[in-house]
């Protein structure tokens, strides 16, 4: 017996012994979940003919439409349920697999639903929220299986703050090493103690791009005047050493900050067009019965 | 000789902390002549010197309070406000500042000297001193000078300031530390390190010396002190400097009030700097007339102090009224259903029990308050096979059955009155290894794990006699079951129960000795030589053993064998287990089988290097003396922090896991987070005897927490923090829609942390007990990237990552 057997006493997975993906969750059992609700909304819009007349309408379309209105809610749900912590309905990660396939499994029964009927109207309007909505999802997918193992490569087991740490450290240095260079040297190099770009706006988090940054307009600095330093090359050649291990620094940092923004952007669409469409569907709705 | 004679009181009594002062009140509401003497010019020093509005735990509380003085759970100014107040109404006769420097004499006839000079005469004398004892000063020039200061009452008091410290013992260490948050902290050291202070300390110093919150002022020597906030020092280049301060705090110590006891004639049992004087049920000691109560006989909970002073008073009158524990062990009597009062059930212990045959009424009736009494009937399990062990099982009356072989129940070990068990699972600190059950009506007592802990580092009889019993029920139970007693008898005699610190060497690759080791506690990893490379082969917890394989070989040791945490072990002898193999057939097959399994896996690890660096990294972690411990796959991670909110939300608001923090290997990330070890760290010096083990295995800590920080100071992974409990907060609609309150897991935040008010207490990671669904941390996980793995569960993940 050990500790977890009092949760799988209970029917509750919560103590797996090993890491699993949300993905490959319980041996894929929301993917097969998925399959079978695809397959059974193929089967009715093939099956019953004629098919929505009109527009999706008919018990087949009624059908298709009511499952995929449920589960747009019940989709939109997951955002309770993720912030709810003292409850005994699970593992998130159950949740979220099956977030996942039902969500793209909704995909195929809305698009069914529409019986291929598109046009310039709330109908349509609603759809493509849905298809957006689906489709920043999918873009989460991607990041959430590609950027954690890039993160924790790119950080070579520091944290943020031991990176900052590491930075003011090296700052401190640069004061000393540049004394003997020329004033215009030390005034490059003082800029570029007294700003560190990190961070900033979303396109700057984003591309991870800083054409300002004043390490790499110091070293620029410091190549251009790399002839004619004889008596003082040991400074020169110590600052340009500290200057690449602080852009290297940055470089690592602003990569941090760039994966981190990848995981997290997309939610930037996905959950306000989710709100958009719950007003969609349900203007949607309303269109269809009560107009 | 003439006596030069004040008074004539029937009790001095000496120190008024809470035993003293409630002696005295109590005397005083009696109307016994009586005299209190305190050296400081206040009464109560101890809690005089607790940190300014401290809130003091009113703990055990299940003990009744049996004093005049009033004490409930409040703040340390309320405490003296109200104790000052009773001075004056009781008529106590206290004289503040003065300091008893010697006691002679015998009952009805003492005399005490004072620090005046002058003597008093007393009929008995009560000593309530406590174990603080007399500051230590500074012997230079300048040590009573304004800025110079001999002990910190509030930290935060001090801002901005540019502060020294004198002292590198726990004490100093931790004034520094805590005035360095505000202020500009050096610490001068005459040696380099910090040899006096505990290892949480002085990793917490040297961090700050390393990041610049303080200067350390290494091999120097303070000479003087002068007017204008000057403090000279040598320096070890004999240059000396002399720095300028706004504040010295020097902490050198205290001198323990042991050496005036014993000058009063009072004997200690041992050498230990932790041993107490012993006293009498009546708190008297060997000398009659002369008593000692509180902290000083023992018993350093305020709660405890109060109840003795009055008791002692009532003995000195000579009324025997019983203890204030009198009615909750009764009340355990009763609950069990056993008619018995309390005092037959002392006499039963200490006359059934030959393991406590060592301690006195007073020791016995202190263990019973944290014991049960259980009445099983024929047939009822005492417990199962599996569970977390917290307790020793003694047999008061009856008899019991251990179901050694889980295959076959009917087969039993009967135990009788006077025996014990449960040892094993108490010493290993993992599950109970058989289930017990009762074979006819049986009177046990349940002695809980902590209480059993302070009995067997205080009274080494208890210890020599759990370990002769547990020696031959470990090798029974982990390596020979069906092996009949009378042939192990060789095995058992010639072995030794040997401890090991955590990467002690049990066993060194090429050496030619070949005893067997049994492990008992703690766990060990065996590694061999690759090319000057150290690598890990194998992690064995406890209930394996090791080294059988130079004694079956008869070859040099093939590897070297390292304890991973603290661990014990059986040593046999190799003459005698070879004898053993010999007289029994099936054992050696067994034991040849194993070894033979046991060389595959090693040539297996041979070829997979990175498994095997995968156990050396989880063994520094600590995951070798884990029970459970949190695991991140950072592959899987999206660094959401859920888990951490998880872990606030159902926590008072407070994470008790850092999920950045802490080390990664490849992509395995051991966060900063509660190891739940075998034999916790953290348990090891809790005044209150807050800090409990789970039946399901959880190390938690209860409402008792006085909020001392020595927990926090003694976990070695830095999971223990001190936190103030927060407001409560509107629920999660109401934060979603209407934007009310905290958000999940924003009152973390320092801004969310400021609002805190209240006393602080010890909070950290109880596995979420109590809550169905299991830790929340793991249930949160969105990714499956968190999981909470027991060592069985390791070995899985070893296999895995090495797969």
């Amino acid at each position: 017996m050990s500790v977890s057997d009092r949760f799988t006493a209970a029917g509750l997975d919560i103590r797996p012994t090993r890491h699993e993906s949300f993905l490959a969750y319980n041996r894929f059992r929301f993917l097969r979940w998925a399959t079978v609700l695809v397959l059974l909304s193929i089967a009715l819009y093939l099956g019953v003919r004629p098919y929505g007349q009109p527009y999706g309408g008919g018990w087949a379309g009624y059908t298709l439409g009511t499952v995929g209105a449920l589960l747009i809610l019940w989709l939109t749900w997951f955002g309770y349920r993720k912030r709810t912590y003292n409850s005994n309905s699970g593992r998130l990660a159950a949740r979220l697999s099956a977030h996942v396939y039902l969500g793209l499994a909704l995909f195929f029964v809305a698009t069914l639903h529409t019986g291929f009927h598109f046009g310039w109207n709330i109908h349509t309007f609603a759809y493509a929220l849905m298809c957006i909505v689906i489709a920043s999802g999918i873009f989460g997918i991607f990041a959430y299986a590609h950027y954690p193992r890039q993160m924790t490569e790119n950080r070579e087991s520091m944290t943020t703050a031991q990176m900052l740490g590491r930075i003011a450290g090296i700052d401190d240095e640069l004061r000393n090493v540049v004394m003997p260079l020329d004033d215009t040297t030390v005034a490059a190099i003082e800029r570029c103690i007294e700003t560190n770009e990190i961070g900033g706006s979303a396109w700057r988090q984003l591309s991870g791009r800083y054409p300002r940054c004043t390490t790499a307009a110091a070293i620029a600095h410091m190549e251009a005047i790399a002839e004619g330093h004889t008596i003082v090359q040991e400074a020169w050649r110590q600052t340009l050493v500290k200057l690449s291990e602080k852009a290297a620094l940055l470089a690592r940092i602003r990569r941090d900050i760039r994966f981190k923004a990848m995981m997290e952007a997309w939610l930037f669409l996905h959950i306000p067009l989710t709100f958009a469409l719950l007003a969609a569907l349900t203007a949607h709705i309303i269109a269809i019965f009560f107009m | 000789m003439d006596r030069p004679l004040a008074a004539e009181f029937k009790v001095a009594i000496v120190g008024s902390g809470p035993a003293g002062l409630s002696a005295a009140a109590h005397a005083a509401k009696l109307g016994v002549s009586h005299v209190l003497f305190e050296r400081t010019p206040h009464i109560n020093d101890t809690i005089f010197k607790y940190q300014k509005r401290k809130h003091v735990m009113a703990t055990p509380e299940v003990l009744p309070l049996r004093s005049d003085l009033d004490f409930k759970e409040e703040s340390r100014e309320e405490i003296i406000e109200s104790w000052t107040a009773a001075v004056e109404t009781d008529k106590i006769n206290l004289r503040l500042g003065v300091e008893v420097t010697a006691i002679k004499g015998q009952k009805g006839d003492f005399t005490l000297t004072l620090s005046s000079g002058e003597a008093v005469a007393a009929e008995n004398v009560v000593m309530a001193i406590g174990v603080q004892g007399n500051l230590n000063r500074l012997r230079i020039p300048g040590n009573d000078l304004p800025f110079v200061q001999y002990q910190l009452d509030d930290p935060d008091e001090y801002k901005g300031e540019e502060i020294v410290v004198i002292g590198t013992g726990d004490a100093g260490l931790e004034n520094a530390l805590a005035l360095a948050v505000n202020n500009n902290v050096s610490i001068v050291n005459r040696v380099a390190d910090f040899p006096r202070a505990k290892a949480g300390n002085i990793a917490l110093i040297e961090a700050a010396i390393k990041r610049g919150d303080i200067q350390h002022l290494a091999n120097c020597e303070p000479k003087g002190l002068e007017d204008g906030g000057f403090l000279v020092l040598d320096t070890a280049d004999g240059a000396g400097v002399r720095l300028k301060c706004d504040r010295v705090i020097a902490r050198i110590g205290a001198l323990p009030p042991r050496r005036f006891v014993e000058s009063c004639g009072i004997v200690f049992p041992n050498d230990s700097p932790t041993a107490y004087p012993a006293v009498s049920e009546t708190y008297e000691s060997q000398i009659p007339g002369l008593y000692i109560v509180g902290a000083l006989a023992g018993y350093p909970l305020i709660k405890h102090c109060l109840n003795q002073g009055y008791e002692v008073v009532e003995y000195i009158q000579g009324n025997k009224i019983p203890p204030a524990d009198e009615p909750l062990i009764q009340a355990k009597l009763d609950d069990a259903g056993v008619k018995m009062n309390v005092n037959e059930l002392v006499a039963a212990v200490r006359e059934r029990l030959p393991l406590f045959a060592a301690l006195t009424t007073l020791q016995v009736r202190e263990f019973l308050i944290h014991s049960n009494i259980h009445y099983p009937k024929s047939g009822e399990v005492v417990f199962k096979r599996g569970e977390f062990a917290n307790s020793l099982y003694n047999i008061l009356g009856g008899e019991v059955g251990i179901q050694v072989d889980p295959d076959n129940p009917d087969e039993m070990v009967r135990l009788r009155r006077g025996d014990f068990f449960g040892e094993m699972a108490l010493i290993s600190g993992r599950r109970r290894t058989s289930t017990v059950i009762a074979t006819t009506q049986a009177l046990l007592l349940e002695i809980d794990r902590n209480t059993m802990v302070k009995l067997v580092r205080s009274e080494p009889t208890i210890k020599a006699g759990i370990d002769k019993a547990a020696v031959i029920r470990e090798i029974k139970t982990f390596l020979a079951p069906q092996v009949e007693d009378n042939l192990l008898r060789d095995v058992v005699e010639s072995s030794a129960v040997v401890e090991f610190r955590p990467n002690e060497k049990l066993i060194e690759e090429d050496a030619t000795d070949d005893s067997v080791y049994l492990i008992r506690k703690g766990s060990v990893t065996v590694s061999m030589n690759c090319g000057g490379k150290d690598v890990v082969l194998a992690y064995v917890p406890a209930g394996n053993y090791v080294g059988e394989m130079a004694l079956i070989t008869h070859r040099n040791r093939a590897a070297t064998v390292t304890a991973a945490s603290a661990t014990e072990a059986i040593r046999m002898d190799s003459a005698a287990f070879r004898g053993l193999l010999e007289k029994d057939p099936a054992l050696r097959r067994k034991v040849e089988a194993k070894l033979e399994q046991r060389m595959m896996d090693r040539n297996l690890m041979q070829r997979n290097a990175e498994a095997g660096d995968l156990i050396k990294f989880l063994v520094r972690e600590g995951c070798g003396e884990a029970t459970d411990v949190l695991l991140i796959d950072e592959s899987l991670c999206v660094r959401c922090d859920n888990c951490e909110k998880a872990c606030a939300e159902t926590h008072h608001g407070v994470s008790r896991l850092n999920r950045e923090a802490g080390p990664t290997f490849e992509m395995l990330h051991v966060p900063t987070s509660c190891r739940h070890c075998e034999d916790p760290h953290c348990m090891q010096d809790c005044p209150p005897d807050a800090i409990h083990r789970a039946p399901n295995g959880e190390v938690f800590i209860s409402d008792q927490c006085i909020g001392c920080g020595n927990c926090e100071r003694n976990c070695p992974y830095g999971v223990i923090q001190m936190a103030a409990v927060p407001e409560k907060k509107p629920g999660l609609l109401s934060w979603m829609f209407f934007g009310r309150g905290p958000g999940p897991g924003e009152d973390k935040s320092p801004a969310g942390l400021a609002r805190r008010t209240g006393g602080k207490h010890a909070v950290k990671c109880d596995m979420c007990k109590g809550i169905d669904g299991g830790p929340a941390c793991v249930r949160a996980c969105p990714t499956g990237a968190a999981i909470r793995v027991d060592p069985a569960g390791f070995i899985d993940v070893m296999r895995h990552a090495g797969a």
